[in-house]
């Protein structure tokens, strides 16, 4: 059986493909690659697919992992309600 | 990695709206050699930490003419690039919650109505039409522009980016201007970390880190760096047509086609700074200015929070064009809050001046000059503003 697609961001949608295709078009920092392609933006915030974006990224530049670097993590760390951070009970 | 080219017609300082703006205009207009510096990669300062929202709604006449104009280009510019920048135009809804508001916001509607720009008073009862979730017992009124509306911001700058490469522009990402060679009273070359370029022309349109370019050059300009912090919520199904302003909040909330939303709030307390990073006090400000505005959003949860650093004038207007003393400096910096929202037709008007030699009229009102002046207007509708 052949797998018609990879799927490396759940949240957004986003194939190996579109992303090889990104890095092919210049956009081979991982801060560019992440906003170009939608990945590590959506509500797991790169929980699920940083890591092979990553790991993409740097095969296709022949590069390390350590030189590709990682996205600069931004809070919360979990997505968190509104009502929660105005101090209302949980219902 | 693109080598460095030894000449250059025009080197732009700053990868943000309004620098690729510009390298797109001087390109389509057949100017080869244009290249664009960026420190970081592309819109890593304001021009990527913004919400999109595109108004029209705004205090000063020539603020107010450019908002006007770069909605008329902003409508059409997926076409014209090739690349979808996801502009909807939803409208804006501008909220009312004191009697100074009320009468402010009548005169602001007849300014805006006598330079061509439809947008109208409204009672609670039509604004809460417009957005349903909106809570009304404490508002007053609201201003309605439904011409006005909210794109997204990278979109707009890998599309002017990927034109202007294609017709011959060069952007150099990662690459810092150092510094700028002036003989004789006239730009002769830009230094930066990876060589040096000659040019006749160069553009500071470096944003929050305007000034510190113009000093290179001895050009003290009155802009300061003020942070600004947003936080985008999880996407939904199209559930808010408008954006939604109050400035009684120092509040902004719109959703993106991307199906987020987005939103900040202001803190009038910031002193001047180039800190990224986010403060804990935010998100709790935020959830209780937007659910005081729209309580059903208790029940949605907020993703991520960033800052971003406005490159502010004294009068909440950008500052475009030459300057007295440096032949060849051309400003275009000080957007603010607005450079989204004014960016696209100035853009335009720089090209016109860079390739003509004499400033656009629509342009006079923005010159450095203007701060000679003891008494200066003042933009009042930008969110959170000093």
């Amino acid at each position: 059986m052949t797998v018609a697609k990879k799927i490396v961001c759940r949240c957004e949608d986003v194939t190996e493909e579109e992303i090889i295709d990104a890095i092919k078009q210049g956009y081979t920092d991982i801060e560019s690659l992440k906003r170009y392609t939608g990945t590590v933006t959506g509500p797991c915030q790169g929980k699920t697919c940083l890591s092979h974006v990553i790991a993409i990224l740097a095969r296709e530049l022949g590069k390390g992992k350590d030189e590709v670097g990682v996205t600069r993590q931004r809070p919360p760390v979990k997505p968190i309600l509104l009502g929660v951070l105005a101090g209302e009970a949980i219902e | 990695m693109r080598q460095l080219n030894e000449n250059a017609d025009v080197v732009i300082i700053g990868g943000g709206v309004v620098g690729l703006g510009l390298a797109y205009r001087l390109s389509e207009k057949g100017m080869k050699n244009v290249v664009v510096l960026e420190r970081g990669y592309i819109g890593s300062g304001a021009s990527g930490r913004n919400p999109g929202g595109i108004r029209q709604q705004l205090s000063l006449g020539e603020n107010i003419i450019l908002a006007r104009e770069s909605v008329k280009i902003y409508a059409r510019l997926s076409g014209e690039l090739n690349f979808n920048i996801m502009f909807r135009q939803g409208g804006y809804l501008i909220l009312a919650f004191t009697e100074r508001e009320v009468e402010q916001f009548k005169k602001n509607v007849k300014l805006q109505n006598s330079l061509e720009v439809r947008s109208r008073t409204i009672r609670p009862k039509e604004a809460k039409e417009i957005v349903p979730m909106l809570a009304t017992d404490k508002l007053l009124g609201a201003t309605y522009c439904s011409t006005d509306g909210i794109l997204y911001p990278y979109a707009v700058l890998w599309g002017y980016a990927q034109a202007a490469e294609r017709m011959g522009a060069k952007i150099l990402t990662f690459t810092d201007a150092k510094g700028i060679k002036v003989e004789g009273g006239e730009v002769k070359a830009v230094v930066t970390d990876k060589g040096e370029i000659k040019t006749p022309v160069v553009i500071n349109a470096a944003g929050a880190h305007a000034a510190e370019v113009a000093s290179m050059v001895g050009v003290e300009l009155p802009n300061k760096p003020y942070r600004h912090e947003i936080a985008v919520i999880e996407p939904l199904k199209p559930f808010l047509d408008p954006m939604v302003l109050s400035l009684h909040h120092t509040l902004y909330v719109g959703q993106m086609m991307r199906g987020e939303v987005l939103a900040g709030v202001g803190n009038l307390d910031e002193p001047p700074s180039h800190e990224l990073r986010a403060s804990a006090d935010f998100l709790p400000k935020l959830a209780r200015a937007i659910i005081e505005v729209m309580p059903q959003f208790r029940h949605l949860a907020v993703m991520r929070q960033w800052v971003g650093i406005r490159d502010m004038t004294p009068d909440g207007k950008p500052i475009l064009g030459e300057v007295e003393g440096v032949r060849g400096l051309i400003q275009a910096n000080g957007f603010g809050g607005l450079g989204m929202m004014l960016s696209a037709s100035a853009v335009k008007l720089l090209a016109e001046l860079i390739l003509t030699g004499k400033t656009p009229k629509m342009l006079e009102p923005f010159s450095l000059a203007r701060f000679r002046e003891e008494k200066l207007d003042k933009e009042m509708y930008i969110a959170g503003v000093h």
